[in-house]
């Protein structure tokens, strides 16, 4: 490099400019292959985003913690976003309140199914005690899971990465699961999205409609309080009773 | 839009100081979505710029997760000592957790409805 280009670089990685520019560079082509893709389950923006991402990093040898200086910006609207939550929730209150005995079990049911199938797979194929700490929230959305995962004695940071994978994979095969399963009712294929993948599977539900959205967002909220208020107590039970 | 915005930070705002003064394990924007809605239940729906405003937030929801996601970097060494495991509990239990909702509540659902169906 030139003494001048080593300048520009200096000032480059220095300033958050380049990780949030990046960020949303990166975003705009992963949603036009999207778009391009006719909003295909399987060119899901956040993989592509972050296969794009990781490669500049990997070849570029930046660290994580320079790159998320700049990205914490977009990062940070995950707070007030949570919060707009409750605009589609109130747009859906009277078919949600009508639902609210079925959504209840249903709730229960998938929460419990999420963790404790995440634990065990990963505990019957030898993954270590930290790893499968950090399974067992990754159906909830990203702040909540890395909470659980700390008082469970996993690694917060490897939960974030776990959960967004979760998001990725619920996105990419729902589709095809509700196929198989004859399930065509937006209230229901919002609801088992927002459950299972929090709000990669709800930002998918919305570019199929509304209701799912409503109903994907729904979920996502009380998946995420159910497991807060459970998993610390159940998860030293699970192991004491099923652990090596 | 920046009155909307100001007001989802201080129902975030709001959320974070409970959550933190009662020591709950629930992350404040989560109490920030629950008051903000019940606020909507008692004061009758949201005005057109806070509609639009967290429509446009909604909309690129997806974005939001990039920074976190790409943290993926960090963990090179673990991954490829335990990619199998960790795959293999990911796919699965994913997808056992959206067919046992979605059976569950579709069974309750329909069963709703017939019933309703023979009363009438």
């Amino acid at each position: 490099m030139t003494p001048r280009l080593e300048e520009v670089w200096v000032y480059l990685s220095a300033t958050p400019l380049l990780g949030l520019t990046l960020t949303l560079l990166a975003y705009h082509a992963a949603f036009r292959i999207y778009q391009r893709a006719g909003f295909h389950p399987i060119a899901n923006p956040v993989l592509l985003a972050v296969t794009m991402l990781a490669s500049v990093l990997l070849l570029t040898g930046t660290p994580y913690q320079t790159y998320f200086d700049g990205a914490q910006f977009v990062h940070f609207l995950l707070g007030p976003a949570t919060v707009a939550l409750a605009i589609p929730l109130y747009a859906q209150w009277p078919r949600l309140k009508a639902m609210a005995a079925p959504l209840a079990i249903a709730l229960v049911a998938g929460s419990l199914t999420a963790a404790l199938s995440a634990w065990s797979i990963g505990a019957l194929l030898g993954a270590s005690r930290e790893s499968l700490m950090s399974l067992a929230p990754k159906s909830v959305t990203t702040p909540i899971a890395m909470a659980v995962a700390e008082r469970l004695g996993g690694l917060p940071s490897l939960t974030a990465v776990l959960v967004i994978s979760t998001g990725i994979l619920g996105a990419i095969g729902a589709r095809y699961l509700y196929r198989w399963l004859h399930i065509s009712d937006p209230a229901v294929r919002g609801f088992a999205i927002g459950l299972a993948s929090h709000g990669i599977g709800t930002a998918r539900a919305f570019q199929t409609g509304e209701q799912a959205g409503a109903f994907a967002a729904l979920a996502m909220g009380l998946n995420g309080l159910v497991t807060a208020l459970s998993l610390p107590w159940i998860m030293p039970w699970v192991e004491r009773l099923l652990g090596r | 839009m920046i009155a909307a915005l100001t007001l989802l930070l201080v129902f975030q705002l709001i959320g974070e100081v409970i959550a933190r003064a009662l020591a709950l394990p629930i992350p404040g924007p989560v109490i920030g979505m629950a008051l903000l809605f019940l606020t909507l239940l008692v004061r009758g729906g949201p005005g057109e710029d806070l509609r639009q405003t967290a429509g446009t937030l909604l909309q690129h929801l997806s974005l939001l997760f990039v920074p976190a996601g790409t943290g993926i970097v960090l963990y090179g060494d673990r991954l490829a000592n335990e990619w199998l495991p960790l795959l293999v509990a990911l796919v699965a239990s994913t997808a056992l957790a959206i067919i046992v909702t979605a059976v569950v509540l579709q069974a309750l659902t329909r069963r709703r409805t017939s019933s309703k169906g023979a009363q009438q």
